[in-house]
């Protein structure tokens, strides 16, 4: 008996160390007095106690391995000047950053900022040099057809063409169909992780509406019932084994069981 | 009035002894033999569907603009192949309720041979005097295969061109020969010429289901004509007298409210979850692609096995001896195939038993066989799942590459492992058999005894 | 209990007309005869009834007794009449090996004369076609709406399909995927330093491996902590290094990806300088022996 206890006991050590790993290394540190600070003034604090152990003091970046950062951290991160109210803005709402560790794919898992924080943060890191500001899309003024079009040459390879996600060597792609038009029109211009940044020459304004006007009709015109996850044959495939034929094998133990009791 | 029909027809084509046969025909009664009959009615449901659909699809590459109800591709340039089935799901009243049918129809299809299969093995329906209906049964397997390939394939949508684009790579890496094989199929450097379209139609509306059906017939005389196996009972001669319920009144109700049942099934699902949105997919061009595409399932194991094969082709000097696809696409499943064809026949070598079986194993009587079977399969599921390895990224974030490497090692290990503990597993039952059986020798013994004073 | 049986029976059978009326009435009404999911109920549950209704008459209401029958033997008579019939007619040829050679010739030779027709499929023996793309040199590279890429529309961090001017889109040599990358991280053999003005290079966008179009370009926003740009296949997965030539580094396929060959022209747009450096698309048995013609 004593060695089920000593393996729930390991079982649940394990449990705690990967919540532990989960969870970011040192948590978010906020000024006492938030409240009462000045927005450009809580970003720069936010900053320099959150994400200067990466981007370096000021924004400057952490661009070599060798190199240590403010506080003494080891992380790698881009410099921060130019990048703009757009990306920071992005990064934060997504809750793609801050990054546990550098080297890992951003996932939108947790949101630790407020909006208030958000703002103070974007404002800070739009204010350490000329980039570009938070773009402001108009799925309405998009056609969907067009949309359809730009969405399968740009986007299908790695979104899956009814923004599904999918996969590419090296990185995980996340899903759109419910992502903010704001977001969606972010990433196409910041190009976030391993994602292309399509500048207005390569894809417009006017055709980035199309592309959102796309993205978030998925299922609006849809027809033929519950969509299974709209990515085709997979989930095709497991309601065929695991609705129809077990339905089936039922309905021939029914037949054949009644059969025997005569 | 019955009675007058069959006079009518007897005076004509003396049929009445036969029908007589026909009616007293004996079911053995085990729900697993009922599993055939499943694929037998999906099969009823696709030529019912399919014929509808002819009659409203386009077998056409000729390129024309949408303009039809659906709103997103309207003004879209696509081919009037492909512009025809949006219009079944869009236009065409039940249209779409028909073609999601067929395609449910066709996976289920696939499945309950599959299941049928599988039974007939782990139970040595396959032996003499049954060897050639299971080589039938397993040709129409093979068939069936292609059979839906060609069917999704000639929508041209995204996902079905790029699953023609896979097979075109498939017939190219044939060695010597594939470039010649891949022209003649394609009939011009892929994506190939106007009327490899009208190909694929005639192969998917009459050559290969021609070819099933034929089978089909052949497949169900065979069954009659040596009758059903039998699971042992205790005190018939099970290998020379078959008893179960004759098919009239016994079986027919059963059977045709499985017939119809299935057909339920296949409408229900038809009707209320949605397969193949092709409009989603959007048409198709060679240089387009989205992620995530798969083929239907039936073929799940095929893209599992071409992912797997680290990439190498094998050539002597400039030479491309073995283009890369052919692993996956082509020997792999060649050699399943080939696996499951010639096992009655090694197992006959092996086991020296050419007698004629009626009677079936339950899987426990026959370990070796059992453990084995369970360990191919356990192979072939393994690549199976491998196929779907993108998707489960996608779900539960285990990294692509990492999900690669572990299903190669458990395709070596785990197999063998599946093959020792199912052999351990029928062992322990097959004892478990025994211990009953004592106890119940010595029970009698003991009441006989009890009773023998009195 | 015979009788309830009997009402249960009948009440399916009701419902199973019901829902098959239900079925004919939706589909006179424009709205319902659109939708899916109401038509399926209505002809699904028709049927599911009709089953339930034949299943409850097989259960409770048909009387059936087991019966037997013998398992065939073989006729061993009828095998040995056969059998005789056969050899007996077998006894009258004297050159029965000159016949059966002769018998076999015809029969190989008519079935092969037979499935001769079947050639004209396709060009069979000309593998020449394979090898041909539209590219040649000068021709332009324009995007899906025939608009010249002009070299200093390429931006970084981003891919673009392109297709030769006035040519077919769909052609397998068509589409080629276009990307600037930092000139001084392109690793291309020596003979190809030409092939990449400015650092922009272009490939066949045809996966070697299975023929699916390469249509994922990763590239990494801050290079020092993440993968390096990367070409992806999304069927299996195969990726190839832009910098190095399309060489591949993950995935099943054998073959880098042909490189096309660039150029500036006059007005500053991008043209092809030559073919695919090697034929495009998946690989066959004389894939490494050929040239892109």
């Amino acid at each position: 008996m004593r060695w089920r206890w000593t393996a729930a006991a390991v079982a649940a050590a394990l449990l705690l160390a990967a919540v532990a790993a989960a969870q970011p290394p040192n948590g978010v540190i906020r000024p006492s007095n938030e409240s009462s600070l000045h927005p450009l003034e809580l970003g720069a604090q936010l900053f320099a106690g959150n994400c200067a152990s990466c981007h370096g003091s000021g924004g400057r970046g952490v661009t070599g391995p060798a190199q240590r950062a403010a506080g003494g951290t080891r992380g790698q991160g881009p410099p921060l000047t130019g990048a703009g109210a757009m990306a920071a803005d992005f990064y934060l709402r997504t809750g793609y950053m801050p990054l546990g560790n550098p080297k890992n794919q951003p996932e939108p898992d947790r949101k630790l900022w407020n909006p208030r924080e958000i703002h103070a943060l974007t404002a800070y890191v739009a204010s350490l040099g000329h980039g570009e500001p938070i773009p402001h899309p108009d799925p309405a003024a998009g056609s969907v057809g067009e949309g359809q079009q730009l969405f399968t040459e740009h986007c299908a390879g790695c979104h899956q063409v009814a923004g599904q996600g999918g996969v590419v060597t090296g990185a995980r792609v996340p899903p759109i169909e419910h992502v903010a038009p704001v977001e969606i029109a972010e990433a196409v211009r910041t190009g976030p992780f391993l994602m292309p940044a399509f500048s207005k020459q390569q894809i417009t304004d006017r055709e980035l509406n199309s592309i959102i006007a796309y993205v978030r009709s998925l299922g609006a015109h849809d027809q033929g019932g519950w969509g299974i996850g709209r990515v085709g044959p997979i989930p095709e495939g497991m309601v065929t084994w695991f609705i129809a034929a077990i339905a089936l094998v039922a309905l021939c133990v029914l037949l054949g069981e009644r059969l025997k009791r005569t | 009035m019955l009675r007058r029909a069959v006079r009518t027809l007897d005076e004509r084509t003396g049929s009445a002894p036969f029908l007589h046969k026909a009616l007293r025909y004996v079911f053995p009664d085990h729900w697993s033999f009922l599993l055939g009959e499943v694929a037998l009615y999906a099969f009823i449901v696709l030529v019912a569907t399919g014929v509808y659909l002819t009659l409203y699809f386009e077998p056409s590459l000729g390129k024309t603009v949408y303009h039809g109800t659906y709103g997103p591709l309207r003004g879209m340039q696509m081919s009037e192949a492909y512009k025809s089935v949006v219009d079944i799901s869009y236009d065409v009243k039940a249209g779409l309720l028909i073609r999601q049918t067929h395609h449910w129809a066709a996976d289920v299809f696939v499945a309950a041979i599959v299941l049928h299969l599988l039974r007939i093995f782990f139970t040595g329906a396959f032996r003499k005097p049954r060897d050639l209906t299971y080589l039938i049964g397993l040709m129409m397997l093979g068939l069936s295969l292609p059979e839906g390939y060609a069917g999704y394939s000639m929508v041209d949508d995204l996902l079905s061109g790029m699953g023609l684009a896979i097979g075109y790579s498939v017939a190219l890496s044939i060695p010597v020969v594939g470039a010649n094989v891949g022209q003649l199929i394609w009939g011009a450097p892929y994506p190939g010429a106007h009327s490899f379209e009208s190909r694929l139609y005639i192969a998917h509306v009459f050559i290969f289901p021609i070819l099933i059906g034929t089978l089909l017939a052949v497949h169900l005389a065979l069954v009659a004509s040596r009758h059903h196996t039998q699971f042992r009972r205790r005190k018939a001669d099970g290998q020379r007298r078959v008893i179960g319920v004759p098919a009239f009144p016994g079986q027919a109700p059963k059977s045709l409210g499985l017939m119809v049942g299935t057909a339920a099934l296949l409408f229900l699902l038809g009707g209320l979850v949605q397969i193949n949105p092709i409009w989603l997919w959007g048409p198709y061009e060679t240089g387009l692609s989205t992620n995530g595409a798969q083929p239907d399932w039936y073929l799940g194991w095929l893209i599992g096995a071409m992912r797997l094969v680290p990439g190498f082709d094998v050539t002597i000097g400039r030479y491309t001896l073995v283009p890369n696809p052919l692993w996956g696409g082509l020997l792999f499943p060649t050699l399943v195939f080939a696996v499951i064809g010639l096992w009655p026949f090694a197992e006959r070598r092996l086991t020296r038993d050419r007698r004629v079986h009626n009677v079936l194993d339950r899987p426990r009587d026959a370990p070796w066989r059992t453990a084995l079977g369970a360990g191919f399969l356990t192979f072939v599921l393994l690549v199976f799942f491998a196929g779907s390895a993108d998707r489960a990224y996608v779900s539960y974030n285990v990294d692509y590459s990492t999900q690669i490497w572990i299903y190669r090692a458990l395709l070596i290990t785990a197999p063998v492992a599946v093959t020792w503990l199912t052999r351990r597993i029928c062992l322990g039952l097959q004892r478990s058999d025994e211990i009953d059986e004592e106890r119940e020798a010595a029970e009698r013994e003991a009441r006989q005894a009890a009773q023998a004073p009195a | 209990m015979r009788r309830r049986s009997e009402t249960v029976v009948a009440l399916l059978l009701f419902c199973s007309a019901a829902c098959a009326v239900a079925f004919v009435v939706f589909y006179a009404i424009e709205k319902l005869g659109r939708n899916t999911q109401y038509m399926g109920l209505a002809l699904g549950g028709s049927l599911a009834f009709l089953a339930a209704a034949l299943i409850v008459t097989g259960d409770r209401l048909v009387e059936t007794e087991q019966i037997e029958e013998e398992y065939p033997l073989p006729d061993e008579a009828a095998q040995e009449q056969v059998d005789e019939l056969v050899a007996d007619t077998g006894r009258r040829f004297t050159r029965k090996r000159l016949l059966g050679t002769a018998a076999g010739l015809a029969g190989a030779s008519l079935g092969a004369a037979l499935i001769t027709p079947a050639a004209s499929l396709g060009p069979v023996l000309d593998t020449d076609p394979l090898t041909r793309t539209p590219w040649r040199r000068g021709r332009r590279l324009v995007d899906t709406h025939g608009t010249p890429l002009r070299a200093d529309e390429v931006d970084p961090k981003t891919f673009y399909t392109a297709y030769p001017e006035g040519a077919d889109h769909d052609l397998i040599g068509s589409p080629v995927i276009v990307a600037r990358l930092d000139p001084g991280r392109l690793r291309l053999p020596r003979d190809r330093a030409a092939w990449a003005p400015e650092g922009i290079v272009a490939y066949s966008k045809i996966c070697t491996h299975a023929a699916c179009a390469v249509s994922l370009f990763r590239t990494p926003r801050f290079p020092p902590t993440q993968p390096r740009p990367a070409i992806v296949c999304p069927c299996h997965y195969s990726t190839f290094d832009p910098a190095e030539a399309g060489k591949v580094i993950f995935g099943p396929a054998g073959r880098p990806l042909p490189q096309l060959p660039l150029m500036v022209t006059a007005a500053g747009e991008l043209a092809a300088g030559g073919n695919f450096s090697g034929p495009v698309g998946p690989s066959w048995s004389e894939v490494r022996n050929r040239r892109a013609t």
